[in-house]
């Protein structure tokens, strides 16, 4: 039971391996398994910001919007200096982090309207910054960050790193301590605000680098682009373990989820009778599903 | 008193800040003063302000319903099939079937206490699904029933029936709200959920009832659209109007903590949101531009209503 508790999205993620092997000849192949990672890279990277906003007890809606804002960025960069278009998208979106961090510390407004505001500003932003125009990326200097095994080599790697900084420094214990009881963590005297910017700038920085690399993808920067990611990225990190709450889950899960619920759209595409509205039904329940189970092997850790 | 007062004057900050923008509106923005501007204003306005009265109560509980905007689209669907055999039997079944969603939400957050936002956030994509396959596999199925077009385009003594049903709605909020039990209960439920199970409130009634009440609603404003449209859009009716909706009733000064709500409040932050909408239109404002002013004005508005420092 406490196996299960702790790894019910991985056994979930292995069952449906074991039932894609199964029925699938296509499944295992190595073709197959990269595209999933590819394609759920850039949405594994932006679930992986979202997963340290929620361990600190908040909640980033702006995610997706913010990839946009960086992909657009990047975009009208890049051809002055490859280089220049990927840390220019990525500072942006650090620095619309910050201010969601700095709103919500504060100012003191909910993280859910603050980055519900951003959401809209953001998106407002890449809109008329490209007259609603999708910009072009001339050049191939950015394309090599968007194909083959570089996304997949990339979201291991800061996962690898996101999961180092949780358990290895001191950011890391702190975000757990202010998503446990915020109140706690500051009269024992941490310096709370700051934790909780920092969850909000990494979340930021990290759609940023998803957006650069969703922009090199498709050769352009779309401003209408990962409309409702933050749907999908909280679904993820939801799935996988981590409470809502805060204080609970790991990086490690949330890669889980991701993979999860991207297998099992895998699946779908590879059954190919299944129509897209029913794919969605099917997440919808899916997710209800998951949640509800952990909310039963876990009673103590739900506010009653 | 102090406190009430208080209270009162954050809910007469909304009132001014509205009342000022049509004042300058009025004087500075061609055919703003206009009777027929008005009227589009509050047809504009019904569908929201319709939305954002049942959110009012979802928050007032400490939840939120981001699945409105999914239900819309499921209330159109199921209306447009089932058309032919009658309006009576076709909007009678998109309110069940609406509110059976609700039932669904309700269910799960009381019982299973599985938070609000997750909840709502699986039928919200599970909800938009079900709206297409409705709608025989995603097809733009249009409607026209006479009768069923009357809720978007007809009038009754010189009201559009979009603005009569939004007053008839906010009418029955602010009944219930005052003058119920149930409104009793949703502010009980919404500022200490355990004191008020304690204290005997029947927290999952009252829970399934909001939940199943604000479905209903959407619905309503979903048949709203789609007779305006004169066709239900699966892919594109209600979309974003779960945005919209928590944005009136933040703005109006209802707390997203719970136990606290104003159904004028919510009525103000509609038509506050509305005002700007169409003046910024009318003055040539590109979209995008009117959206970023729309994100500055919720964060101002909440900014000033956020509770002091414990």
């Amino acid at each position: 039971m406490k196996f299960l508790r702790h790894n019910g999205a991985f056994v979930a993620l292995v069952v449906v391996c074991i039932v894609g092997v199964a029925r699938y000849e296509s499944f295992l192949t190595v073709e197959n398994l990269s595209n999933i990672l590819r394609q759920n890279s850039m949405l594994g990277v932006v679930a992986l910001g979202m997963t340290f906003v929620i361990l600190g007890g908040g909640i980033d809606l702006s995610v997706g919007a913010l990839v946009a804002v960086a992909g657009v960025a990047a975009a009208m960069l890049a051809p002055h200096n490859a280089l220049l278009g990927v840390l220019g998208g990525i500072l942006v979106a650090s620095l619309l982090g910050v201010i969601n961090g700095l709103l919500i510390t504060k100012a003191r407004i909910q993280p859910f309207i603050t980055t519900l505001a951003m959401l809209i500003a953001a998106r407002a932003a890449a809109l008329a910054v490209t007259h609603e125009q999708s910009v072009n990326i001339s050049g191939d200097g950015l394309g090599w960050l968007g194909r083959g095994i570089a996304p997949v080599v990339l979201l291991l790697i800061l996962y690898a790193g996101g999961w180092t900084v949780l358990r290895h420094t001191r950011f890391g214990r702190y975000v757990y301590a202010v998503g446990n009881d915020e109140d706690v963590a500051r009269l024992m005297g941490l310096r709370t605000d700051r934790i909780v910017i920092g969850t909000y700038a990494l979340s930021g920085g990290l759609a940023g680098v998803a957006g650069v690399m969703l922009a090199a993808r498709l050769g352009a920067g779309l401003p209408v682009a990962a409309t409702g990611w933050e749907l999908d990225a909280i679904a993820s990190v939801v799935v996988g373990g981590t409470l809502l709450t805060g204080g609970e889950g790991g990086v490690w899960r949330t890669l889980v989820g991701v993979l999860l619920l991207g297998v099992i759209f895998n699946l779908f595409n590879l059954d190919g009778t299944i129509s897209p509205w029913w794919q969605w039904v099917l997440r919808g329940s899916f997710l209800l599903v998951v949640v509800v189970v952990q909310s039963h092997i876990r009673p103590a850790t739900l506010p009653s | 008193m102090n406190l009430r007062r208080v209270a009162l004057s954050r809910e007469y900050a909304a009132l001014a800040v509205l009342v000022v923008l049509v004042l300058l509106n009025s004087l500075f923005t061609p055919h703003f003063a206009t009777v027929s501007n008005l009227w589009n204003i509050l047809l504009q306005l019904a569908p929201v302000l319709i939305v954002a009265l049942g959110m009012t109560f979802v928050i007032a509980t400490g939840g939120v319903d981001l699945s409105v905007g999914s239900v819309m689209a499921i209330g159109a669907a199921i209306a447009a099939v089932l058309m032919e055999r009658g309006v009576v039997i076709a909007v009678g079944a998109a309110l069940v079937g609406a509110a059976l969603i609700g039932v669904l939400n309700g269910s799960m957050i009381a019982s299973l206490r599985v938070q609000p936002i997750v909840v709502t956030l699986a039928t919200l994509i599970g909800g938009r699904g079900l709206a297409q396959i409705i709608s025989n596999n995603g097809e733009l199925m249009t409607v026209s029933n006479a009768a069923f077009l009357e809720i978007g385009r007809g009038s009754f003594a010189a009201v559009p029936v979009p603005v009569l049903l939004a007053l008839v709605a906010t009418a029955l909020a602010m009944f219930a709200l005052r003058a119920m039990t149930i409104g009793r209960y949703v502010l009980a439920a919404g500022g200490n959920a355990r004191a008020a199970r304690l204290s005997g409130v029947p927290v999952r009634r009252t829970l399934v009832t909001v939940y199943a009440a604000s479905a209903f609603l959407a619905a309503v404003a979903g048949l709203i659209m789609a007779a305006r449209l004169g066709a239900s859009d699966a892919a594109k009716i209600g979309q974003n109007m779960e945005l919209d909706a928590i944005a009136a009733v933040v703005v109006g000064g209802t707390a997203l903590s719970g136990g606290r709500a104003t159904v004028a409040g919510t009525v103000v932050g509609a038509l506050l949101m509305q005002v700007i909408a169409t003046s910024l239109n009318m003055l040539l404002v590109p979209y995008a531009w009117s959206l970023a002013i729309k994100a500055v004005i919720i964060l101002v508005a909440v900014f000033l209503q956020r509770p002091a420092r414990a």
